[in-house]
This record gives structure tokens, C-alpha cells and sequence, in this order.
């Protein structure tokens, strides 16, 4: 695969380096722009619910997990549907479109329960068909032997945005003494520019190498965008890849054909059955810390910080060394966060170290993830297969979540964390031994 | 069905692309017979984005301003004191989010209210004591249990995290206790829980959050991480109470003793219980059904016999009753208009029907 650098591969690199793709910067920007809008929603929403329109919180709790579930479904639905007749950019934006509207649908829902709930069904639909299209062309519009910068300059654009949606929400709060319509109606504005800087910025079908299957590997696209007019048009020479047999229609269960995308999604799929959520990682680490209660809701930011400074570098990293490196390293990261809330009781050091460790836990997992992924998929069936192991991923997170809380519950504190530290570490060798494999196979 | 042969997608129409050139437009259009928006160039689409992000910026700008002006300016100072023979609210009409006050006495019209009172999300007064929970913008937002005498001026402030949920003052007026629900300005939860204060103005002395307390359960002590309280109800003597905890998905009645801190649940399902001035009742929330939808009662608990029964209001009160005599009860429901609501009372024995007894107010607080 990938790792196994041939002299064409090498040539790509050479042209690719130091450059992201036109098309990664445009979905980057996208991102962050569409993060803007869609945090500041989510940041002031429980307020909204039961300060604004004197709602109980128990309604607000049951209109909020109604359509978590279903968003994995979505998301399958969304790559399929990029995948047959490649059209990635309309389904992406559909589902940016989608998101975007529903703000206004909220305004005009006014207090109604029915509305809301109508309202926030479309943002979930949107963000569930657009995740694995965006995936799909970042991935497409990038050497192979790049994919993990690509992601990580994704990502951190993405997580940049959603550090400043709360922020713009708080501050506009702030100002406007309360006004949620307010909050809305800009969250509306910049959702909608995202949805145009995606009309007009990333390329559609006609530049997207999907009509070809492999092995021919996705060529980059170097001036797609407009920040890098000037390179030159040469498409890299085809890299190595595995071979294909590639059906132009591919059906949903297509990647599952493939072993090596089997041992992907296996080993992101255990891994994220011992993962047991950030909440509840916030929540004991509330518990643990007795500092000023009200700065407690930006600790999150913390995280996110470090994620986005070390995107870029974990992806870098993984192009270099084989991504299941920073892939594995990022579990590791959170194991260590895990075993410091088990074993610290300094304040200081906890809430440093854990930050910090879920932050790399992100940058080298999340992006990585998809930059492990996309060279094991076919072109015509890459959004499917993304698709397919996000949505393996969130539900093995969400199960997971619900264990921890059970266990919570039922044995107290410590006897659920140490269960979730055996947990990871027993993913984390089988997934280590999982991805070895998968390596070696070239 | 069928797999399709290789290919047979063509169908869609679209050119194949050849195998090398990259079609993406560049500046010269070069591929622009293909789509006509793929032909334009790279900086007629700048201009284009850019001059969009201006229309949707002074769009958002302007509905900023507007919502900014129409935000009313803050005061400080309560137009009027806590005195004896007023129902005092806060009011969702006239003075939105500001406590309000009407004369006791049957017969006055509720647009006889006298507004400009502080402005709180949850207010309740007693005994000279004034308890205001509130909560100012800001990154992140932050909200306070304000604690005002009986002019209704600010004597302390404490900041807390959450929304606010309940408020209540001991008829002396020493003892203040407040629930919040702790979520909602958070990046993280997404669950709810609360956190309940209780205050001693007498000594100043905080509990920030009770939930520490020991707590006796089916005769036992009891310890679970997940025990919530809320809704606590002082007695005259400002050293038992009543209050909710909740554990494992139960909900159970618990009387608290503030001297020795120690809990004692004495039965299930009670949330959100209020002593009657008497000391002799508890009005409480019971759920009825599960779910979402509609799943309270008002009951009323005689704490000699601990038999209870149901109040004449068959609507679902997501609400701490609070007593306006020794045989009556009122509370809030949602009003027709969003952000509304309107105050209704109901004989605490569970004859009678509910009746309106302030439209456009919550918290109501009667001073005696």
C-alpha cells in the first residue's frame, strides 16, 4: 500500500510537497466557516430551551438524544448516495445546505416543541450526509502519500471553527442582552457563505478521479483552488495501490469485500468500544477539581486547542512513518489521560495532562483514521467506505458511552474507570496487532 | 439484483475524464465548456463569495444592532421593598424578567402589577429575604444566587454555574437553598444534573453543592456517585428540610437535618416537594407516566398520615408549588405565548378546581 514507496509514488510526493490541495483548503474553509454557525447554535441551545422559552429540561433532553442514532443511518445514506453517480459535492452540499436552513427554522419555530424538534432533525440529517462526501473528495483531491497532511489541515480548520462558534454565540449573548433570534440569524448568515464557498470553491464530478477505478490512484489536483493558481497542471504518476476489482455501481457493503478495510474498521470499531466519551471525561475531572466552578464550561477549549495546533503534525507524521503509528499513539495518548484520572489527585497536573492528552488523542486519531482508510477504498466506492467506518466508529463510541455510564452507576468511580483502562489497553493490542497486519500485507 | 457491468454508469452522461489532465477551471476557463459555473474564473468567483459575505454580513450586523437596541437597559435598583399582604412574581408581561408584585387581597386585576422589581430567571422571598437567581452573558455566561433584603438590595452574590431551576427562602428568611441544572453552557455534557446550594445568612455559610450529604436509604446508608438533589423545602424551625434525591433512575422523598447533615429518604417518587406554612403538608411534583410528555401530578403528601393524594389540576407542573395560605397552592404553567407563562392556584386538599391567578408570571412568592 501506501507505505511501500515506489519511485512513481515518489514523484508525487515530490510534487505534492508542501502544498495541500486546492480542494483541501476549500473544504477546510468550508469547515470552519460551517463550525462557526453550527457551534454557536449547539453552545447556546439548553439555554435557549429552558431559560428562552421555559421549556423543561427533561423535553430538551429528549429532543436532543431523538436523533443521535439516526444520524448513523444518514451517514450512510449520504456516502451511497455521493458514491452512485459520484456526486459528492451536491450531496455535501445538500447536507451543508440542509444544516444551514434549519437555523431559520428554528426562528421561525418560535416555542414551538414540534418546530424545534422538525429544526433540529434537519441540522442532524445535514451533518450526517455531508460528513463521508467531504471525507471522500479530500481524500480524492490528494496523493496518496499525502492523505494524512491533507486530513490534519482539515481538521484543524474544522476545529478552529468550532472554537470560535461558542465564543461568537457568548459574545453576541453578551451583547445583544439575550437575543437567541440574533444567535440564529448570524449562525444562518455564515452557514449559508459556507454553503456558498462550497458551490463555488470545490470541484465537482468533473475533477474528481472517481470515474476511473483502480489502479489508478487519486491524482492531486494542484490548482483546483485559488490560493495555488500557479503550480503546475502535471497529474502525478499513478501510485501504487491495490488492486481493484471495482464495480462502477458499488453496492453499501461493498468495502466490506476488502480484508484490509475489514481490519480498519475492526480496529476502530474496538477502539471506540473502549473509549467512554468526553463527557464523561469532563465530568470527572469536575470532580476531581475543586477550581472555580464557572470556567469550568471552557475546559473543552483546552482540548480543542491542542487539537488543531497538532493536526497538521500528526498527519505529517503518519504519511512518513504508516498512519496506523499516530493512530495507535493517539489511543495510547488517551489511555494515559484515563490512568491520570485514576491516579492524580494534583489538581494541576490532572487538568494539564488530561487536556493535553485528549487533544492528541483527536489530532492523531480522528483525521488519521480517514487518511489510514482512503487508500484501502476504491475511488468510486471511497465515500461508502468512509461512511461505513464512521458510522462503525460512532456506534461503538456510543455503546461505549452507555456501558461506562452503566458500569458508572452500578460499581462507582474508580471500578468503571479501571474497567475502561483494561478495556483500551486490550483494544489497543488488538488493534496494534489488526493494523500490523494490515502493513505487512504489501 | 444483478451487479451492473463495469462502467455502465455512463449513463449519467458526463464526459470521461481523461486520465491525466486535471480539469479543474484555472484562471484562463480552459474547461469552461463543460459547466457554465465551472467556467468562470477563479477571481470572478472570489469577487462573487466575497461580495455574498458582505450582503450576509451586514445582514447579520444590522439584526444585531437591532436585537442589541431593543434589549432593555439594566437597573440596578428595585422599584419597591418585600412588604407584607403582596404576591410578589416574576413577570413574563409587562417588565419581562423582572420581579413584579400585586396586593394580595382577592379581587385585584392582574394588570394592577406594580413592575421594576429586580430581574431574575427564578425569584422567591420570605421573611425579610429576598432570593434572586440570575444570569449575566458573558464567555462563558455565568449565573448568581443573589441574595437581597428587604428592600430588595443586593446584600451578597454568589457565582454558580448552570441554569437556573429552583429557588426558595425559610419563612424567617434565614435559610436560602437554590437548584441548578448543571449543563448547558458546557462544551461537554449532554446529559442533565443538578447541583443544590443551601445557604445559612445567618452565619454565611455555603454548601455549594449537598449532594455530599449522608444520605439513609431502605434503612441503610446509602452511597452512589450519581445522587442528585433538588427542590429543598425548609421547615419552620430553619433545620429540617425536604428535598428530592435522585439515584439509579429513582426519585425519592428525603427529610434533611442540617445540624447533624444527615438524610433520610422517606418515600419514592416525590419531586420537587414545599412544606406548608403549617408544617404539616407537603405539595409535591409525582410522575405519572414516562417519557417526555406530561408526566407530573401535583399531589399532597399529610405528613401525620403519609397518605397522599391528587390536587384538582390534571396538567403536568414541571414546578416547586409554593403556598399562598394554608390552603392554597400556586404555581406556573406555560403560557400561550413562547417565554410566557402564567401562575395558577389550587386548593392544596385536592378539592376545588385550578384557577388563573396571575397571568404572565412564574416564581410566585406570597409574603406574609
Amino acid at each position: 500500500m501506501y507505505l511501500a514507496t515506489t519511485g512513481a509514488a515518489e514523484a508525487t510526493r515530490k510534487v505534492s510537497r508542501g502544498r495541500v490541495a486546492g480542494p483541501v483548503l476549500a473544504l477546510g474553509s468550508v469547515s470552519l466557516v460551517t463550525d462557526i454557525s453550527s457551534e454557536m447554535v449547539t453552545a447556546v441551545l439548553p439555554l435557549y430551551f429552558v431559560l428562552h422559552l421555559g421549556l423543561s429540561p427533561l423535553q430538551f433532553g429528549f429532543l436532543d438524544g431523538l436523533y443521535n442514532g439516526a444520524t448513523a443511518l444518514v451517514r450512510l445514506v449520504g456516502g451511497h448516495a455521493a458514491d452512485r453517480g459520484n456526486r459528492h459535492k451536491l450531496v455535501a452540499g445538500t447536507g451543508y445546505a440542509l444544516s444551514a436552513l434549519s437555523r431559520l427554522g428554528l426562528l421561525l419555530a418560535g416555542g414551538g416543541t414540534l418546530g424545534i424538534g422538525a429544526a433540529l432533525a434537519a441540522d442532524r440529517i445535514g451533518k450526517g450526509v455531508r460528513t463521508a462526501p467531504r471525507d471522500a473528495i479530500i481524500s480524492l483531491s490528494s496523493p496518496p502519500d499525502a492523505l494524512g497532511r491533507a486530513f490534519g489541515v482539515h481538521r484543524a480548520m474544522d476545529t478552529t471553527g468550532a472554537l470560535l462558534g461558542p465564543l461568537a454565540a457568548f459574545a453576541l449573548l453578551w451583547a445583544t442582552a439575550d437575543a437567541y433570534d440574533a444567535v440564529f440569524v448570524v449562525s444562518f448568515c455564515v452557514g449559508l457563505l459556507g454553503v456558498l464557498m462550497l458551490v463555488a470553491f470545490v470541484p465537482g464530478r468533473e475533477a474528481l478521479p472517481t470515474r476511473r477505478y483502480a489502479p489508478t490512484p487519486a491524482p492531486a489536483v494542484p490548482d483546483a483552488a485559488p490560493t495555488a493558481p500557479e503550480s503546475g497542471s502535471t497529474a502525478p504518476e499513478p501510485g501504487p495501490t491495490i488492486p481493484e476489482p471495482g464495480p462502477a455501481r458499488p453496492k453499501i457493503l461493498d468495502p466490506f469485500r476488502d480484508p484490509a478495510f475489514r481490519r480498519i474498521l475492526g480496529a476502530a470499531a474496538l477502539l471506540g468500544a473502549a473509549t467512554i466519551g468526553d463527557a464523561f471525561v469532563y465530568l470527572l475531572l469536575q470532580r476531581q477539581l475543586d477550581f472555580a466552578v464557572r470556567w469550568f464550561p471552557l475546559l473543552p477549549l483546552g482540548a480543542a486547542a491542542v487539537y488543531l495546533s497538532l493536526a497538521v503534525p500528526a498527519g505529517r507524521l503518519g504519511d512518513r512513518v504508516g498512519r496506523r503509528v499516530p493512530f495507535l499513539c493517539g489511543h495510547a495518548a488517551l489511555l494515559g489521560a484515563y490512568l491520570l484520572l485514576l491516579t492524580t489527585g494534583a489538581g494541576a497536573l490532572l487538568l494539564v495532562g488530561v487536556l493535553l492528552l485528549i487533544g492528541v488523542f483527536y489530532a492523531a486519531t480522528d483525521g488519521v483514521l480517514m487518511a489510514l482508510a482512503g487508500p484501502v477504498l476504491p475511488a468510486a466506492g471511497r465515500a461508502s467506505g468512509m461512511a461505513l467506518l464512521q458510522t462503525g466508529q460512532a456506534l461503538a463510541r456510543l455503546l461505549a458511552a452507555a456501558g461506562f455510564g452503566a458500569a458508572w452507576t452500578l460499581w462507582g468511580v474508580r471500578p468503571a474507570l479501571i474497567t475502561a483502562v483494561l478495556a483500551l489497553a486490550a483494544a489497543l493490542a488488538c488493534s496494534a496487532v489488526l493494523l500490523r497486519r494490515l502493513e505487512r500485507r504489501v | 439484483m444483478p451487479a451492473p457491468p463495469p462502467l455502465s454508469s455512463d449513463e449519467t452522461g458526463v464526459t470521461e475524464v481523461p486520465d491525466v489532465t486535471p480539469v479543474v477551471p484555472d484562471r484562463r476557463g480552459r474547461d469552461g465548456a463543460r459547466t457554465p459555473f465551472a467556467a468562470a474564473s477563479t477571481r470572478a468567483k472570489v469577487i462573487a463569495v466575497a461580495a455574498a459575505a458582505v450582503v450576509l454580513a451586514t445582514v447579520a450586523a444590522v439584526y444585531t444592532v437591532g436585537a442589541a437596541h431593543r434589549a432593555e437597559p439594566e437597573e440596578t435598583a428595585s422599584a419597591f421593598g418585600l412588604d407584607a399582604g403582596n404576591l410578589y412574581f416574576r413577570s413574563t408581561a409587562a417588565g419581562h424578567g423582572r420581579v413584579a408584585r400585586l396586593p394580595a387581597a382577592p379581587g385585584v386585576a392582574a394588570a394592577d402589577r406594580t413592575t421594576g422589581g429586580p430581574a431574575c430567571e427564578r425569584f422567591y422571598a420570605a421573611g425579610g429575604t429576598g432570593l434572586c437567581l440570575t444570569r449575566r452573558p458573558g464567555i462563558p455566561p455565568t449565573s448568581y444566587a443573589v441574595v437581597l433584603d428587604g428592600r430588595l438590595r443586593e446584600k451578597r452574590r454568589i457565582a454558580l454555574t448552570g441554569i437556573p431551576n429552583r429557588a426558595r427562602v425559610s419563612a424567617s428568611g434565614r435559610m436560602l437553598s437554590w437548584t441548578m441544572f448543571a449543563t448547558g453552557d458546557s462544551y461537554a455534557t449532554s446529559s442533565f444534573s443538578t447541583r443544590t446550594s443551601i445557604l445559612d445568612t445567618r452565619t454565611g455559610y455555603l454548601i455549594k453543592n449537598m449532594e455530599e450529604i449522608q444520605l439513609t436509604l431502605g434503612g441503610r446508608r446509602y452511597h452512589s456517585p450519581d445522587v442528585n438533589y433538588w427542590g429543598v423545602s425548609f421547615a419552620r424551625d430553619d433545620n429540617r428540610f425536604y428535598a428530592t434525591v435522585s439515584t439509579k433512575g429513582h426519585t425519592y422523598l428525603v427529610e434533611g437535618d442540617m445540624k447533624t447533615w444527615k438524610a433520610r429518604a422517606l418515600r419514592e417518587n416525590v419531586e420537587c416537594p414545599s412544606l406548608s406554612p403549617d408544617n404539616t403538608r407537603l405539595v409535591f411534583k409525582k410522575r405519572v407516566r414516562s417519557g417526555a410528555t406530561d408526566p407530573w401530578r401535583l399531589y399532597v403528601l399529610d405528613l401525620r398520615t403519609m397518605r397522599e393524594a391528587p390536587l384538582a389540576e390534571g396538567r403536568s407542573v414541571d414546578d416547586q408549588a409554593a403556598w399562598l395560605d394554608d390552603r392554597t397552592v400556586a404555581y406556573a404553567l406555560p403560557g400561550r405565548a413562547k417565554g410566557t407563562s402564567d401562575i395558577w392556584a389550587v386548593p392544596a386538599d385536592g378539592s376545588g378546581a385550578p384557577a388563573l391567578r396571575v397571568p404572565g408570571g412564574s416564581s410566585p412568592a406570597m409574603v406574609r
